[in-house]
C-alpha cells in the first residue's frame, strides 16, 4: 500500500533532523495560526498564490530562495562545525551518512533553490517594467514554473523529516548514485526533485526568451534594451539550452535505478564517463545562466549610482552573447583528470580561458562607468565594488583551474571549493543582495535600511574572506573536499579561521532578518513617494512603486539606450511631461490557481515515485494532467480593468513625477 | 584526552614535513608547481592594477568629490574599448600557449623521461581502500604504495566499485579511477621519503579514511623489500580479494607475498573473482547486453 513508507523513515532516533523537524513544524504551525489570526488567507491566496502578476512571481521567487537560504546556510555552518572539530584522532559531531547528505543538500539547495529562484525572481519582477510592457508572455505559466520550483524545494526539504536525502554530492555522480551503491530513498528525492523542478525552470526559459525577443515598449529596439534584459536574454536562451540535457540525463539515471536499465552501471555496457560529460554540459552553462543575470544587475547599479550611462554598452551585450556561447564550449574542463589526451584537455582549457577574455572586458567597463561619473556609495555600490574585487581573484582561480597541468593538482580540492565559492558568492551573491536591495522599493514601495545594509556587506565580504582564503591554502597542501574527516592536524587553524568566515556570514544573513523586519516598522519614514528613489534610468523607474498590475497605463514610447533617463531629462529640460496620451481600457489576465494545483499534484506523484507507491504517483499524474485539461476549457481569460480607473492612477502619477521632477531639477 | 593531545602533537610534527603540492618531490609536481606559480604572476601583474583602480577610481569620482570632474554623458571610447579587449585578449594569448606546451608536456599517459627502466603498478580503488599490485614483482600491498626513488613509475589505475581519484600531493598529477575502465599515470619521485597519498573523488561514506602512505626509498632498498616481500605472508588469490574488497575504511596497510595473474585485467573487465556489492533488493532482472 504505501511501498518503501514505514514508521523506520522518520529519524526518531537521530536528534539533530528530528530537532529540527519539530522546530520547522512549529514554525510552520505558528506562522499558520498567525495568518490565520490576521485573516490573511484569502490576501495570501488571492494576491500572491495564484496571481499572473509577474511582480507578485518575482516576489514570490525571492522569499523562496531567501528561505531556502537559510536552510542551505544551515548546512553550511554545519559542515564548517564538523570540519573543524573531527581532526586527527576525534570524529566530531557528524557520522559520515549524515555529513555525506549535508554537503549534498548544500549544494544542491544552494544552486537549485537559493541561487536559481533568487535570479529568476529578478527576471520576473524586472523584465517586463524594463522592457515597458504589462507582464511576461505567457502569465499562468509563469504561475506554474514558479510553483514547480516550489514543488521541487518541498520535497528536497521534506527528505530531512522522512527518509533521507543524497549522500552522493549534489551532481550525484554514478555508479555511486546507482542503486547498487545507494540503494535508498535519498538519490530518489534528489532526482525526482530535481526533475520537477527543472520542468519549472525550462517553462520559465521560454517564457522569458519569448517575452523579450517577441513583447517590448514600442522603440525599445535590441539595442536599446537594458543590459539587464539582455543579460536576462542570454541566460534564458542557456537555460532552453541546456536545462534539457540535465532532464535527459537525470532521466537515464532514474531509468537505472527504477527499472533496470544500464545507462551508467558498472555492468551491461553502462559507462559512467557519459553521465560526467552530460550533467556538465548542463553544469557549465548553469554557471552562467547564474552570473550573466548578475552581471545586468551590476551594470544597473554601476549606471544608475555613478549617475552616467553604462560605459560601452554595445561592447557589454556582445560580451554576453559570447560568454553565452562560449560557455557551452567548455564542459570537459572539470574532469581533466578523467584521462584524455593533450590535445582534448589543452583545446578545453584554452576555451574556458578565452571566457576570460569577454568577463575581464565587463570588469573594466564598469570601472569606466565609474569613471567621470559622481559615484554615490549607496549599498548596492558596496556590493559593486566588493564584487570587483572579489572576482578578479575568483577569475584568476579560475584560469588557474583551466590549465590542465594545474588543474591536475588543485582538482576536487579545497583550493576548487573555494574558487567557486568565490565566483558564486562574490559573483552572484553579491549581485542578488544590490539587487534585493535596489528593486526593494519599487516592489513595496520603501526602501531598505541603509545603515544595516551596510553592516550586512560587510559581514558578507569580511566572512566570505575569512570563510574561504583559508581554502586556497589547505587546496595547496593537497586537502581535498568532501571530507567527513580531517586527517592532517596541521589544517586546524585554517579550518578555524573558516568556520569563523562562516559565522561571520551567519551574523550578515540574521542582519538581512533584522533589516527587513526594522525597515517595515520604519516603512512611514522610507517611502518612496516618487517611484524613483535612486533617481535611475531605466523604465521600472517610470511607474509608481509599487507598480499597479499593469505597469504602464500607456506603454511608453522609447528613445534612445535610456527610455526613461532621456525622458527625465527632456520634462526637466521642458519643465512639463509628455503630453496626456489617450488612456484606453486594459486587458489583464486572470487570477489561475492552475499552478498551485498542478504543483501539488506533481509534489505527491514525486513524493509517491520516491516511495515506490505507485498507485499514488499514477493518481498525482492524472490530478497534473486533468487540471491542465480543466484549465484549457476555461471560457474566461482576461479581465478588463476599466478607463476610468486607469485615468485616474495615470493623473495621479503624472501629478507625483511633475513635483518630483521640480525637486530634481532644484538640487542639480 | 593527554594521549589525543600527544597524538597530535606528533602528527603534527610529521605532517609539518608535509608542504603539498607547492613542495614537490618529483618532476611532474615541480613543472605543475612552476606552471602554477608563472600563471599567477602574469596574471596578478593584470589583476592588481585593476583593484587598485577599481577602489581609486570609485573613490576619486564620489559624489562629494567636487574636485573630480563630472561627465555625465561620457559612454564609450573606441581607443579604451580597443585597450580593455586588448589586456585580456592578450594575456589569455600568452597563457593559453602556456596550456597547449603544457597539456601536451604533462599528459598524465606520457611516459617520463629517464635512463632508468621504469616500475610497473598497478592502481585498484576498492570501497574504501587501495590496492597496489606490483606485475613485475609478483606482490600486492594496501593502502602503502613502495616505490624507488628516482625510478619512473607507471600506473595503470582502475576501481573495483565506484569513481575514485589516485593523488599524491608532493608528486603531481592525480587522475580518476573508474570502474571498467583503466586510467594512465607516470610519476616519479626524486626525493626519499613518505608522502601522503588520498582519494580526491568523493565515493560514499568511507571515503576519509582512503588515505595511503608512499615509500620513496633508494632504488637498492626497495629491490630488498620487494624480494622480502615476495612468497612472505598471505596471498591475494580469488578469495583473498573477495574479503578485501568487502567494504572498509581506514584500513592498515597489508602486504600480499603473492598475487593471482591477471587480477587486474580481471577486475578492469568485470570477472574479478568477488562481487564486492550486495545484490540490490528490489531491482528487476537486468535486461540482456545488447537488448
Amino acid at each position: 500500500m504505501f511501498g518503501r513508507l514505514t514508521w523506520d523513515a522518520i529519524p526518531f532516533h537521530e536528534p539533530i533532523p528530528l530537532i529540527t523537524s519539530a522546530v520547522v513544524l512549529l514554525a510552520i504551525a505558528s506562522l499558520g495560526i498567525w495568518i490565520t489570526r490576521n485573516k490573511w488567507w484569502s490576501y495570501l491566496w488571492n494576491e500572491y498564490v495564484t496571481s499572473t502578476d509577474h511582480k507578485k512571481i518575482g516576489i514570490m521567487y525571492i522569499v523562496m530562495a531567501l528561505v531556502m537560504l537559510v536552510r542551505g546556510f544551515a548546512d553550511a555552518i554545519m559542515m564548517r562545525a564538523q570540519q573543524s572539530l573531527a581532526i586527527g584522532a576525534s570524529q566530531g559531531y557528524l557520522p559520515p551518512e549524515h555529513y555525506n547528505q549535508i554537503f549534498s543538500a548544500h549544494g544542491t539547495i544552494m544552486i537549485f533553490f537559493v541561487a536559481m529562484p533568487f535570479i529568476i525572481g529578478f527576471m520576473n519582477f524586472v523584465v517586463p517594467l524594463q522592457l515597458g510592457v504589462r507582464d511576461v508572455a505567457f502569465p499562468t505559466l509563469n504561475n506554474v514554473s514558479f510553483w514547480l520550483n516550489a514543488s521541487g524545494a518541498l520535497l528536497i526539504n521534506l527528505s530531512l523529516f522522512i527518509g533521507e536525502f543524497a549522500r552522493t554530492g549534489w551532481l550525484g555522480f554514478p555508479p555511486l548514485s546507482e542503486k547498487a551503491f545507494s540503494p535508498g530513498v535519498g538519490v530518489d528525492y534528489y532526482l525526482v526533485a530535481l526533475q520537477i523542478s527543472g520542468v519549472g525552470t525550462v517553462l520559465t526559459g521560454v517564457n522569458f526568451v519569448t517575452t523579450i525577443l517577441k513583447i517590448r515598449a514600442p522603440g525599445m529596439s535590441y539595442l536599446r534594451m537594458p543590459v539587464f534584459c539582455w543579460t536576462a536574454l542570454a541566460s534564458n536562451l542557456l537555460i532552453i539550452a541546456a536545462f534539457p540535457v540535465l532532464t535527459v540525463v537525470l532521466a537515464e539515471l532514474m531509468l537505472d535505478r527504477y527499472l533496470g536499465f544500464h545507462f551508467f552501471t558498472n555492468d551491461g555496457g553502462g559507462n559512467s564517463m557519459l553521465y560526467m560529460n552530460l550533467i556538465w554540459v548542463w553544469g557549465h552553462p548553469e554557471v552562467y545562466i547564474l552570473v550573466l543575470p548578475a552581471f545586468g544587475i551590476y551594470s544597473e547599479v554601476a549606471s544608475t549610482f555613478s549617475g552616467k550611462p553604462l560605459f560601452g554598452y554595445r561592447s557589454m551585450v556582445f560580451a554576453t552573447l559570447a560568454i553565452c556561447l562560449i560557455s557551452f564550449m567548455v564542459w570537459l574542463h572539470h574532469f581533466f583528470t578523467m584521462g584524455a589526451g593533450g590535445d582534448i584537455n589543452a583545446v578545453f582549457g584554452i576555451a574556458s580561458m578565452i571566457i576570460g577574455i569577454p568577463t575581464g572586458v565587463k570588469i573594466y567597463n564598469w570601472l569606466f562607468t565609474m569613471y567621470g561619473g559622481r559615484v554615490r556609495f549607496t549599498v548596492p555600490v558596496h556590493y559593486l565594488i566588493g564584487f570587483m574585487l572579489t572576482f578578479v581573484i575568483g577569475g584568476l582561480t579560475g584560469v588557474l583551474l583551466a590549465i590542465p597541468p594545474v588543474d591536475f593538482v588543485v582538482h576536487n580540492s579545497l583550493f576548487l571549493v573555494a574558487h567557486f565559492h568565490q565566483v558564486i558568492i562574490g559573483g552572484v551573491v553579491f549581485a542578488l543582495m544590490a539587487g534585493y536591495t535596489y528593486w526593494f522599493p519599487k516592489a513595496f514601495g520603501f526602501t531598505l535600511d541603509e545603515r544595516i545594509g551596510k553592516w550586512i556587506f560587510w559581514c558578507w565580504f569580511i566572512g566570505f574572506h575569512l570563510a574561504f582564503m583559508p581554502l586556497y591554502v589547505l587546496g595547496f597542501w593537497g586537502a581535498t573536499r568532501r571530507m567527513q574527516h580531517i586527517p592532517d592536524p596541521t589544517w586546524a587553524p585554517w579550518l578555524h579561521v573558516a568556520f569563523v568566515g562562516a559565522a561571520i556570514i551567519g551574523i550578515g544573513i540574521a542582519l538581512t532578518v533584522v533589516q527587513l523586519l526594522y525597515s517595515i516598522k520604519t516603512r512611514d519614514q522610507r517611502r518612496d513617494v516618487t517611484g524613483d528613489p535612486w533617481d535611475g534610468r531605466t523604465l521600472e523607474w517610470l511607474t509608481l512603486s509599487p507598480p499597479p498590475h499593469y505597469n504602464f497605463a500607456v506603454l511608453p514610447d522609447v528613445h534612445g539606450e535610456e527610455a526613461y533617463w532621456v525622458r527625465k531629462q527632456t520634462a526637466i529640460k521642458q519643465d512639463q511631461l509628455i503630453e496626456e496620451p489617450d488612456y484606453q481600457p486594459i486587458e489583464m489576465p486572470l487570477n489561475t490557481p492552475t499552478g498551485v494545483i498542478v504543483a501539488f499534484f506533481a509534489a505527491v506523484c514525486g513524493f509517491a515515485l520516491i516511495w515506490y507507491i505507485w498507485w499514488l504517483a499514477i493518481l498525482g499524474l492524472i490530478g497534473a494532467f486533468g487540471i491542465f485539461v480543466w484549465y484549457a476549457w476555461r471560457d474566461e481569460h482576461e479581465h478588463i480593468i476599466p478607463v476610468e480607473e486607469v485615468r485616474a492612477n495615470a493623473r495621479e502619477r503624472r501629478r507625483i513625477r511633475m513635483e518630483h521632477l521640480h525637486n530634481l531639477s532644484q538640487s542639480t | 584526552m593527554k594521549r589525543i593531545a600527544i597524538a597530535a602533537a606528533v602528527s603534527l610534527l610529521t605532517a609539518a614535513c608535509n608542504r603539498g603540492i607547492l613542495d614537490p618531490v618529483g618532476p611532474v609536481g615541480a613543472q605543475e608547481k612552476q606552471i602554477l606559480i608563472n600563471s599567477t604572476a602574469i596574471m596578478l601583474a593584470i589583476i592588481i592594477p585593476t583593484m587598485i583602480a577599481t577602489v581609486a577610481f570609485a573613490w576619486w569620482f564620489r559624489r562629494g568629490n567636487t574636485k573630480a570632474t563630472y561627465r555625465p554623458d561620457w559612454e564609450y571610447s573606441g581607443a579604451i574599448e580597443m585597450v580593455v579587449w586588448a589586456i585580456p585578449a592578450l594575456t589569455i594569448l600568452l597563457l593559453g600557449g602556456i596550456t597547449w606546451i603544457a597539456s601536451h608536456d604533462l599528459d598524465p599517459a606520457k611516459p617520463l623521461k629517464s635512463n632508468v627502466p621504469p616500475l610497473k603498478v598497478d592502481v585498484v580503488s576498492l570501497d574504501w581502500k587501495w590496492l597496489f599490485i606490483y606485475p613485475d614483482q609478483g606482490i600486492a600491498t594496501v593502502n602503502q604504495l613502495v616505490i624507488p626513488a628516482g625510478t619512473p613509475v607507471q600506473f595503470r589505475l582502475t576501481s573495483a566499485t565506484v569513481w575514485n581519484s589516485f593523488f599524491v600531493p608532493q608528486m603531481g598529477t592525480m587522475i580518476y579511477t573508474m570502474p571498467r575502465m583503466t586510467t594512465r599515470l607516470n610519476l616519479q619521485a626524486d626525493r626519499q621519503g613518505e608522502y601522503n597519498g588520498l582519494s580526491s573523488h568523493f565515493s560514499g561514506d568511507g571515503f576519509p579514511g582512503m588515505q595511503f602512505k608512499v615509500q620513496a626509498l633508494p632504488a637498492d632498498q626497495f629491490a630488498m623489500w620487494a624480494q622480502g616481500a615476495r612468497g612472505q605472508g598471505v596471498s591475494l588469490d580469488g578469495r583473498g580479494y573477495a574479503d578485501l574488497s568487502k567494504p572498509s575504511s581506514y584500513v592498515k596497510p597489508i602486504t600480499y607475498g603473492a598475487v593471482a595473474p591477471g587480477l587486474f585485467d580481471a577486475i578492469v573487465s568485470g570477472r574479478a573473482p568477488a562481487n564486492p556489492v550486495p545484490p540490490p533488493q528490489h531491482n528487476p532482472p537486468a535486461l540482456p547486453a545488447g537488448a
